[in-house]
């Protein structure tokens, strides 16, 4: 059994290649507090990665098994992990084009132990920003749709009542305070109530 | 007019021909083209290649680029399809356990007939089926869901569709980790030749016209290249034609077992190329005429319609609005540009754009631009037609 430091990032390292596994443990080890797990054989890597639910993955570029991640990334849905992907070579500027356009994915020289650490560094931050811009893209999305529910109801008690756009406002907001709910909340019972009596 | 390098990516694959007969055969120096052909592992990894610009144009999946539209998958530039590189030319495969147990049960493998052999496939796979397919965004897992689906056989996740890099196919079929698998050429032939599993029915057996591999591009690629483009268009589609000649079989074959692009045995390959197969690991013979197309029946005509069925199974999938998925798929197969370049070529060119899918009994001409366009059998096994007007 592997003992597990509550803290430590968990890694699983997808590489067939004994001999390259080994590098990449090494080279790991010297790089921090890791705990490192290495799936050699590709058979079953979905389940295998699912069972192990490791912080992130580690694949070589010219690996197959790669398009196994990508469904992985699909059915896991939030818990969706960054996977970090080892090029031997940064011949094609892909890696670069890649982590530029916001993918957690390309690593170049991955292999060089000293440069691993910092590499995986970027991989899981860039992963957590990108993570974190989708949550707040969902948030902006959301305040947006509520702003313009309260502006229809806010035009709908002005008109009600003939009262200005202020005074409009100051009525919902003191009827969800009222009610203990939210002003969005209220202006959109308002919206739907008035779409059904009209 | 000096020569234009474009860098492309392909898969190996028998389907990858295109790309590869396009360079070999001359037809891309013909339009003063040099194609530098990237062999890719893995189809994230050509996606990401051709979004972040490390190629220019590559073999796609034919549902990638429309999954890419409708915000599915990994991250991705908008993509556009130019043509379609190849219809059909994949092959489902099952275990020898499960083989022999169909058998036993009196299914004869007779190679063709999707309603037989998919009722003697979930009759022996029970509920607890499970098919490889080479990416979630494929033809193969379309396909595959399709025809269980119209068979009674539930939908995904009730059928195990997952998924399995082509050359690690015979594995997963050895280790037990899948029942059976769909897959390209020559990927099927090579599990028999490992005696893994057994050959069940070609892909056309489900859909006779379907549209397999496209060739992609980056959206913003096209619209700034339009002379590329067409050139690009024109060097395929006279590969295209080029392959689909049965004498070009034999030489077409030896040019993809090369080291460098497919690095398998010629004689595996060429069984795609003139449908002859060797279906179970002792040797029972099949045919499958028109396994794949490359050319007849205005094969690399990228017809708007067959984005839209294609969106319309993801938008089922993935709980999307459908009228929407298939209003944004519709422009990603881009028959305006297709039609534009091979004007005056003298090419098969259909007057409209988008077609009912799957009403094709036999082959017709359809009437067009320059001569009829012929058509050839465009039929789902269950005789269902797909009308981008009238779905959603």
């Amino acid at each position: 059994m592997v003992l597990r430091m509550p803290d430590a990032l968990s890694i699983a390292v997808v590489e067939p290649d004994r001999e390259r596994a080994f590098m990449i443990v090494e080279g790991l080890r010297e790089a921090g507090d890791f705990d490192v797990q290495v799936i050699s054989e590709p058979s079953g890597l979905a389940r295998q990665i699912q069972m192990r639910d490791p912080d992130v993955v580690l694949i070589d570029i010219a690996n197959p098994s790669r398009d196994v991640l990508e469904e992985l990334t699909l059915a896991s849905g939030p818990k969706d992990r960054p996977v970090a992907i080892f090029a031997d070579r940064s011949e094609d500027g892909l890696s670069a084009a890649a982590v530029e356009a916001g993918v957690s994915a390309y690593v170049v020289d991955g292999l060089q132990p000293a440069r691993l650490k910092p590499v995986l560094d970027a991989a899981i931050a860039r992963f957590r920003l990108f993570q974190r811009m989708r949550t707040e893209l969902a948030e902006a999305k959301r305040a947006l749709e509520e702003r313009k529910v309260i502006d229809r109801a806010k035009g709908m008690v002005m008109k009600a009542r003939g009262i200005s756009e202020d005074e409009a406002y100051a009525l919902l907001r003191k009827a969800a305070m009222d009610q203990n709910k939210r002003v969005a909340e209220v202006a959109q019972a308002l919206v739907t109530a008035a779409g059904l009596l009209a | 007019m000096s020569v234009t390098r474009i860098p492309a990516g392909y898969v190996p694959l028998t389907d990858a021909a295109p790309l590869i007969a396009a360079q070999e055969m001359g037809f891309a120096a013909e339009e003063k083209l040099a194609l530098d052909l990237h062999r890719a592992p893995s189809w994230s990894l050509l996606r990401d290649m051709l979004a972040f610009g490390q190629v220019d144009a590559a073999q796609m999946l034919a549902p990638v680029p429309v999954a890419a539209a409708l915000g599915l998958g990994g991250a991705s530039a908008p993509l556009s399809v130019l043509s379609v590189l190849s219809v059909n030319g994949t092959v489902i495969g099952v275990s020898g356990g499960l083989a022999r147990k169909m058998a036993a049960a009196g299914h004869r493998f007779f190679f063709d007939d999707a309603v037989a052999a998919g009722r003697a496939l979930i009759a022996a796979g029970g509920p607890e089926l499970r098919i490889g397919v080479p990416f979630p965004f494929s033809m193969h897992a379309e396909l595959l869901t399709y025809w269980l689906t119209g068979l009674g056989a539930g939908t995904p996740p009730d059928i195990g569709i997952r998924t399995v890099p082509p050359p690690l196919m015979a594995e997963a079929i050895r280790s037990g980790e899948i029942d059976a698998f769909c897959v390209g050429e020559p990927w099927g032939s090579m599990a028999v030749e490992q005696g893994a599993g057994a050959l069940l029915l070609p892909g056309r057996a489900i859909w006779s016209f379907a549209p397999e591999k496209v060739l992609a591009v980056r959206s913003a690629w096209a619209d700034r290249e339009p002379g590329l483009s067409g050139r690009l268009i024109r060097a395929l589609w006279r590969a295209g034609r080029w392959l689909a000649d049965p004498a070009s079989r034999g030489l077409a074959a030896e040019i993809l077992s090369a080291r460098r692009y497919l690095d398998l045995p010629a004689e595996i390959i060429e069984r795609a190329l003139s449908g002859k197969f060797t279906v179970t690991p002792q040797g029972l013979q099949r045919e499958a005429p028109g396994f794949i197309g490359f050319h007849d029946g205005a094969a690399g005509f990228p017809w708007r319609s067959q984005a839209q069925w294609i969106a319309l199974q993801l938008a089922r999938r993935n709980g999307l609005d459908r009228r929407a998925a298939l209003e944004t798929a519709g422009s990603v197969f881009r028959s305006d540009l297709y039609r534009a370049a091979l004007r005056d070529t003298g090419a098969e060119l259909p007057d409209g754009s988008s077609k009912p899918e799957g009403a094709v009994g036999a082959p017709l001409a359809a009437g067009g631009e320059s001569e009829p366009a012929g058509l050839l059998q465009n039929r789902f096994f269950d005789g269902r037609v797909f009308d981008p007007l009238a779905a959603d």
